[in-house]
Formats: C-alpha cells, structure tokens, sequence
C-alpha cells in the first residue's frame, strides 16, 4: 500500500476560482506592503550597525534589571530580550542585549564590552558572553545595498534564463511569482518582527530558487503538452499540465517541508529565523508556482502556433530544445 | 533497452567511491584534525614525540584526510574586518621626501632663494621659496627627483606631481602612484598580520583581502576579538629618534621638524623629538622578552648591519645626549647615550610588565604595519554556542534524513528503497565534494545540507511520477522506466539550473555564514543530479537484470 498525497488521476480546475485566488494573492500582496511600510523590518545588526551580546547564564534573565544596570552606561537605545528555546534546560537562560550603533566609532570598542561585562556581572556573577557581535555602520550600509543587488541580480538572470528556455510570457508569469513570494515573506518578517539580517537575505534567495524550481517543473510540462494539444484551449492545457504534475509538485514541497520543520524544531534558536523564512516561503512559493505564476501566463496568452515558423518577438529562443 | 555501458557503470560507482572515500575522514573528525595537526607539526619542527607518533597513527595515512572546515560559528573564535588607512603611507612618503627635495633646492639657492618647510595637510609637502620668480625652475628641479613607476595602467607615469602656488611648491603623489602604494600597503599589512597570527599559533585563521582596502581576520579558537584586536590593532612602529627637549605642555610648539610626543608611561610628561628618524623597527633581525639588570621586563634587540651601523655611528657621535625609543607615536623611554654602541644590540625598558614585554618582542619580530587600521566589524563567538549549534544542527540533519527516507519508502515502495540509496550516497557525496575544495561548514551551511537532503529528491520524484505516468499508458516496465528518465530530463535540468544559478549569486554576493549556505546549497544541487541521474538509475537497472519483472509498481 503506497502512501499517495493525491489520489492517481486528478482533474481539478485550479483555473476555477481563478478570480478568487487571484485576489487574495494581490490583497496578501498589499497587506504585506503596508506591514512593511507601517511596522517596519527588525533589522539586524547587518543591516542597522550596532552591537548584540548573547549571554548565558544558569540564573533567570530579569530583562528589567539588566536594562537598569546597562543604562547608567549612557549608551543610547538598549533592546534586551530574553531568548525562549524548547532545547534550552532550566540552568540555561538566554537573552540577547542589543546596543545602537555608537557615535563616532565603527565598531564597538572593547572598553564597551567590558562596561556592560561589568554591569551584569554585579547583577548576575554567573553571566558569561556566548557571542558578541559588532558591525560599524560603514560595513552595514554596503551590506544593505549589496543583498538589495544580490535579490535583484538573481530575479533577472532567473527572469533571462527562463525567457530563454521558454517564452516570454512565462518568464513574466515566474517573475511574478517571485516577487508575490519574497514580497509575502517580508511581509511576515514585518508582522511577526523577526530579526532581519543578512541570513534573511539568504532565505530570501532560497525561496526564489525554490519557487521558481516549482514553477518551472510545471512550465516544462505545459510546454510539452502545448506542443501535443495544439487545439485544444489554454486553460485545459493549463490545467491538465498542473494536475499532471501535481504529485510531484505535493512529493517534493513534502519532503522538503519535513526536513524543514525537523530544523525549525531541533536546530536551536540561533538559526531559527532563518528556517523559518525558509519554510514559510516553501509553503507560499508552491501556492505561487500552483496560482500566481499560472494566472499571469494565462492573463498573457501564449504563442499556440508551432506549426508555421514565426519570426515574432521573443520567441526565437522559446523552442531552442525543440 | 535498459542498457548501460560497463565503462559507465565503472565511472559511476568509482566517482561514488571517490566521494564516500572523500568523505570518510569527517566521521572521524577528532581523529583525522589529531592527525593533521599532529603530522604538520612533525613537518614544520622535523620533532618527534611519543604524543606525536600516536596522534599521527590515529589516522592512516594512505587515507584521505581533508576535512570540512568549520567556520567560526560552529567552533567558536573571532572575526574581524579591518580597514586599512592607506593614506597614512602618504605622509610618511613625503617626509621621507623632504630631505631630498630641500638637498635639490639649495643647490639652486640662487634661482629659487632661501626654502622653507610649511605645515601642510597629510600626504602633501608645501615649501615656501624664497624667490617667487624661480618657481619654474624650482618646480623642474623637484620633477627631477621623481621616478617612474611600472605599473600595468600607469607606464610613463611618474611617482610625484609638482606645482606651484604663488610662492609655495607643493608635492603631492601622483595618482598612479597611490595607487600602487596602496597595493602594496595591503599587502605588507596582509603579510605582518599573518606573522602576527602565526607567532601565537592557532589552528587555520583566515586572512584575506576585502575589496580595495579591506582585510578580513578569522581566528578559530581565540578568545575575543578584543584579544585579537589587541594582537593585530597595534601599528608596532618603533623608531629611534633624536630628543630635542622634554616639556610638561602637550600643545607646545616644537619648531618647524620637531614634534611633540607624549610619554607612554609618564602622564603629563612630554619630549619635542627631531621628526627624523635614526634607525627603524624595520631594521631589527630579532626582539626577544627578557628582563633588565634590575630584573624588570624589558625587550632586547638586535639590528642588521645597516642599522647596527647607523645606531652604532649616531651613538658614537651623540655621546651625552638623549635619544628617544618611539613605539607608535608615544615615547617608551628617553635614555641618555653614555658610550658608543657598536655591536647593533640594546635593550628597550620601560613600565611593562611581563605579558607587555612578550606582547611587544612579538609584534617587533613580526614587523611594524605600515598604515594604521580602523576595525569596521568584529564578531566573537564563544566555543559553547559552536558546540550547541553543531548538536543541535547534527540531531536535525538525522531526523530529517530518517524522515524523509520512511516518507520515500512508503510513497514508492521498493523504488523508494533506490532513492534513499541515492540519497545516502548523496549526502556522502556532498560531504567529499566540501572536503576536496576545503570549503568552510558554517551554521547556514547545515541548514543547506538539511535543505538539500528534502530537495535532493525532487529529481527522483520527477523521474519516478513520469514512470508512474508511462505505466498508466501500459506500457511495459523496461520501456516506461527509460521514457520516464527520458522525459524528466529536461525538468530536472531546468529546475536545478534556476536554482543552482541561485546558489552562484549568493556565493559571489554573499560572505561568512551566507556563503558557507550557498557553497552546501551548490554542491548539493550538483551531486542531487549526479546521484537521481546516474546513480538511482543505475540500481534500477542493474535490479531489473537481475529480478526481471513483469510488471513494476511504482
């Protein structure tokens, strides 16, 4: 007995509610815009400069009297929290004390370190520092700059590799999709204010990779089937391309889910929000690759006459595997 | 119809061999870095312990014994990202030029008058003549002293531009020039730096040039950054200068060629020095720690024979009056030459104690950098967190494995069975890969390894829900098995190829943990394709040789 996650032979009319999923892709769309215009991403030092200490102690973490022992030290904005993880025993207490970039210094100066050592040190004598982490706000401004580059290179060359590969209508149509996805997954960055750095940006990518994987498994099988059905209409074709690929599309979203969360449960706190962006974004790059970039290409229409060689725009390379 | 040549097969289980042999020390890990470390050392110092013997026979040796490294968040260490002000070296240039360029011009006393040194911006020479009519002349006199600089963009191009305002001559360094001197400032700061590291003696740091005048410092295992800051920060310019007189007033004026330091000990105590420099670290052949006659921590030196025959004329010819011993702009001690040295030894004394004493014997044996640094990122992580994270990440690469391996089995049965072979030898393919190229492990990185142990199937899929699909056209086994290989092909190329592109950008783009993720990432699509292609095809095959089935179910 084989374990199916879609039964042999499926005919769904993913086109159907066409409108419907349509809409709420764009209303998810916009709502993850304004998230990210109204509340803002809790940029990381990567992005922002500054300093954060991770601590551990065997004592419980009072967030409050360590803010009282650090503010005396006049060192401007100060996020303290405590840091909660299910591998973490009661003789582990965690937290993660953040200081603003500081005035006139690129990164933050031993002396500082050793202050705020000292602070703490009265309050709790079996703190130790398990990490310290400082970036000047020279370094953080090209790092912004250089992930801003490092998205938009990949959506190009992804956009020109699939324009090649296939038709034009389809890279827009996979572009698309890309952008609902990292615009989403930015967009629960924003809600859920998870620390945005530079790991972000590389779960960022990870998704566009993923996604457009996805998207292109289905385009290579639409392609196939446009060839085979030349009468019949695109939106069959269309269909019958999904529900044909469906088990694999369920299959391989599956696995890598599954190792996904065994990470997002076992791996520890440090790389948490890194997973997680990552796995949110598997989850909406396979709704995106299933709607979004269908919808678009559809929207489109595509060349259906292979029969008479047509020097048209931007097809010259579609059938270059013809 | 299922054929595959025997070439092939052989090609394809001895690359599989390679990988898993490639592999094999990692298992090992413990094991293998005793043995490396222990048979480097045997070759380095050509020593040999009973310790030593037993760590190298940890290993055998006819094995292969590349590691993963692992980055600093996974074993704990500091890092560093320095910027080095290449614009200090001009400065220094243009006092060494001043002597030469005030040697030209009174030689045209009568053209140019009376010359003048003036206070001037860093990096440029201002002298003020005393004829303004001669500046034509004077400027040609100073082009004179210039010399052509070799470079591949500037041939022809001279190492100093000279001109002239009103009365004062200014030289400045030509751009070429700077350009060339700031290659190889970071150069020279790249070489002192990795003395510097050696001299302490951790395992593997990595020292490596960033973008134009950047360099980026990864030491596994030390403490803290501030203690490598303290190792690496410090410029460790000693000079050996003449002393004018000593003051009480920091902002007193110290007279056109003098300067004013602080002491380094003494607060409040200051010398005018003559902004000449006798003899230079540079000029040292050795610095050790050693104690003084009063059995305080001093420094003894010695210099080369230039040096020891400046020092030992200058001593010779000063007898009686103080000089000074300068570490980085701040006087260490202000001795008074009691009798000629000529043997190019001395001893630096001084308030140290006994760690500063080795500290500086160190950094003057390594060598003086020759521009200031600023530090622009630094990053401690300690030891525990590196362990925690590899536990952590170690137990969730094994239930993710075993679940996708029970996931794959009961969607496809015995052919599912083929992929988790393939997925095995994977994982242990993309491990010999990362050894052979010595790439760097890093937390990200295991979360690659986890994503591409779920992803890694997808190929396998792709190709087993095609045959699904020739099966339901009845077609027979063999046949259904080579068109779905067939048909899958392009999809499979497709999807990793956008994603493998991926991988590329974040490698070239990215840095530190980021690239660690992209480098697993990349390796992992490459041997996902090799293992789904060529390897689970050739179980398959080789299975239905032997079982010759009538039908397969999928």
């Amino acid at each position: 007995m084989r374990l199916r996650l879609v039964p042999q032979d499926t005919a769904y009319d993913f086109f159907r509610y066409r409108k419907i999923t349509s809409g709420i892709s764009i209303v998810a769309v916009i709502l993850s815009l304004v998230a990210w215009m109204v509340m803002g991403l809790n940029f990381g030092i990567d992005f922002s400069g500054g300093t954060t200490i991770r601590s551990e102690s065997t004592q419980a973490v009072d967030v409050g009297a360590y803010r009282a022992a650090i503010d005396p030290l006049g060192l401007g904005d100060v996020r303290i929290t405590e840091v909660f993880d299910p591998s973490f025993g009661d003789d582990k207490n965690v937290a993660m004390i953040r200081l603003q970039a500081q005035e006139g210094v690129e990164s933050v100066t031993a002396e500082t370190i050793e202050d705020v050592r000292t602070a703490l040190l009265a309050l709790d004598p079996e703190l130790q520092f398990a990490s310290v982490e400082s970036v000047g706000p020279k370094v953080s401004g090209e790092l912004v700059k250089s992930a801003v580059i490092a998205v938009a290179v990949a959506m190009v060359l992804i956009m020109f590799y699939i324009w090649l590969r296939f038709e034009w209508q389809f890279a827009i149509g996979a572009v698309a999709a890309l952008f609902h996805d990292v615009i989403l997954a930015i967009g629960i960055f924003a809600v859920l204010q998870i620390r945005f750095d530079l790991a972000t940006i590389a779960a960022l990518l990870t998704i566009i990779g993923y996604s457009i994987n996805d998207t292109v498994v289905i385009f290579d099988r639409l392609r196939e089937n446009l060839r085979k059905f030349k009468t019949k209409p695109l939106v069959d074709v269309m269909n019958l391309s999904v529900n044909e690929t469906l088990a694999r599309t369920l299959m391989t979203s599956g696995t890598t889910l599954l190792a996904l969360i065994a990470l997002l449960v076992l791996g520890g706190d440090v790389i948490r929000g890194f997973v997680f962006a990552i796995t949110f974004g598997i989850v909406v790059g396979t709704y995106s690759s299933l709607y979004v970039a269908k919808n678009i290409v559809l929207q489109l229409g595509v060349k259906r006459d292979w029969s008479k060689p047509d020097a048209g725009a931007g097809t010259q390379f579609g059938d270059v595997d013809a | 119809m299922l054929h595959i040549p025997t070439w092939k097969r052989v090609v394809i289980w001895a690359l599989v061999a390679c990988g898993v042999l490639l592999a094999l020390p990692n298992v090992f890990y413990s094991r293998v870095e005793g043995h490396n470390d222990a048979a480097k050392l045997m070759e380095q110092s050509g020593l040999s312990t009973p310790e030593l013997e037993a760590e190298l026979a940890g290993w055998p040796s006819f094995l292969p014994s590349g590691l993963v490294n692992l980055g600093l968040d996974l074993r704990g260490g500091a890092h560093l990202l320095a910027e080095v002000q290449v614009a200090d070296v001009y400065a220094d240039r243009m006092r060494g030029l001043w002597p030469d360029v005030r040697n030209a011009l009174r030689a045209e006393r009568e053209t140019v008058g009376p010359v003048r040194r003036l206070d001037a911006v860093a990096g440029e020479l201002h002298v003020r003549i005393g004829e303004a009519a001669g500046m034509a002349r004077a400027i040609d006199v100073v082009r004179d002293l210039a010399r052509p600089i070799v470079s591949l963009t500037g041939v022809g191009a001279s190492d100093i531009d000279v001109r002239g305002e009103g009365d004062v001559l200014i030289v400045t360094l030509s751009d070429a020039e700077k350009q060339a001197t700031d290659r190889r400032t970071i150069q020279q700061s790249l070489e002192i730096i990795r003395r510097r590291v050696d001299e302490v003696g951790t395992r593997e740091p990595t020292i490596q040039r960033q973008g134009d005048t950047r360099i980026l410092i990864q030491v596994p295992g030390i403490g803290s950054a501030a203690e490598l800051k303290a190792l690496i920060g410090t410029t460790a310019r000693l000079t050996f200068q003449p002393v004018v007189g000593r003051t009480a007033d920091g902002t007193a004026s110290a007279g056109v060629g003098n300067v004013v330091l602080p002491s380094l000990d003494e607060q409040g105590v200051f010398y005018i020095i003559e902004d000449r420099v006798v003899v230079s670290g540079e000029e040292l052949t050795d610095a050790q720690p050693a104690f003084d006659q009063n059995g305080r921590p001093a420094v003894n030196f010695r210099f080369n024979p230039t040096g020891a025959r400046k020092f030992g004329d200058y001593t010779a010819d000063n007898i009686g009056s103080p000089f000074a011993i300068v570490l980085d702009e701040e006087v260490i001690s202000a001795p008074t030459i009691q009798s000629h040295i000529p043997g190019g030894s001395g001893i630096i004394t001084g308030n140290f104690t006994v760690e500063d004493s080795t500290q500086l014997a160190v950094l003057l044996r390594a060598g003086a950098l020759p521009a200031e640094m600023t530090f622009l990122e630094e990053r401690t992580i300690g030891p525990e967190l590196g362990q925690d994270s590899i536990e952590a990440g170690a137990i969730a690469c094994v239930v993710a494995f075993a679940a996708v391996l029970v996931f794959m089995w009961l969607s496809y049965g015995l052919f599912g069975l083929f992929a988790n072979i393939a997925l095995i030898l994977n994982v242990g393919l993309m491990f010999g890969l990362l050894s052979l190229i010595g790439a760097t492990l890093t937390l990200p990185g295991i979360a690659g390894i986890v994503l591409t142990i779920g992803m890694a199937v997808d190929a396998n899929v792709l190709v087993f829900e095609r045959i699904r699909e020739e099966l339901r056209r009845a077609r027979g086994p063999a046949r259904a098995i080579e068109q779905g290989y067939e048909r899958a092909l392009s999809a499979i190329l497709d999807a990793n190829v956008t994603t493998f592109l991926v991988a590329a950008i974040l490698f070239t783009m990215g840095s530190g943990p980021v690239r660690g993720f992209a480098v697993t990432l990349g390796m992992g699509i490459l041997t996902s394709v090799f293992t789904a292609i060529f390897v689970t095809r050739l179980i398959m095959v080789t299975w239905f040789d032997r079982a010759r089935p009538k039908s397969i179910e999928v």
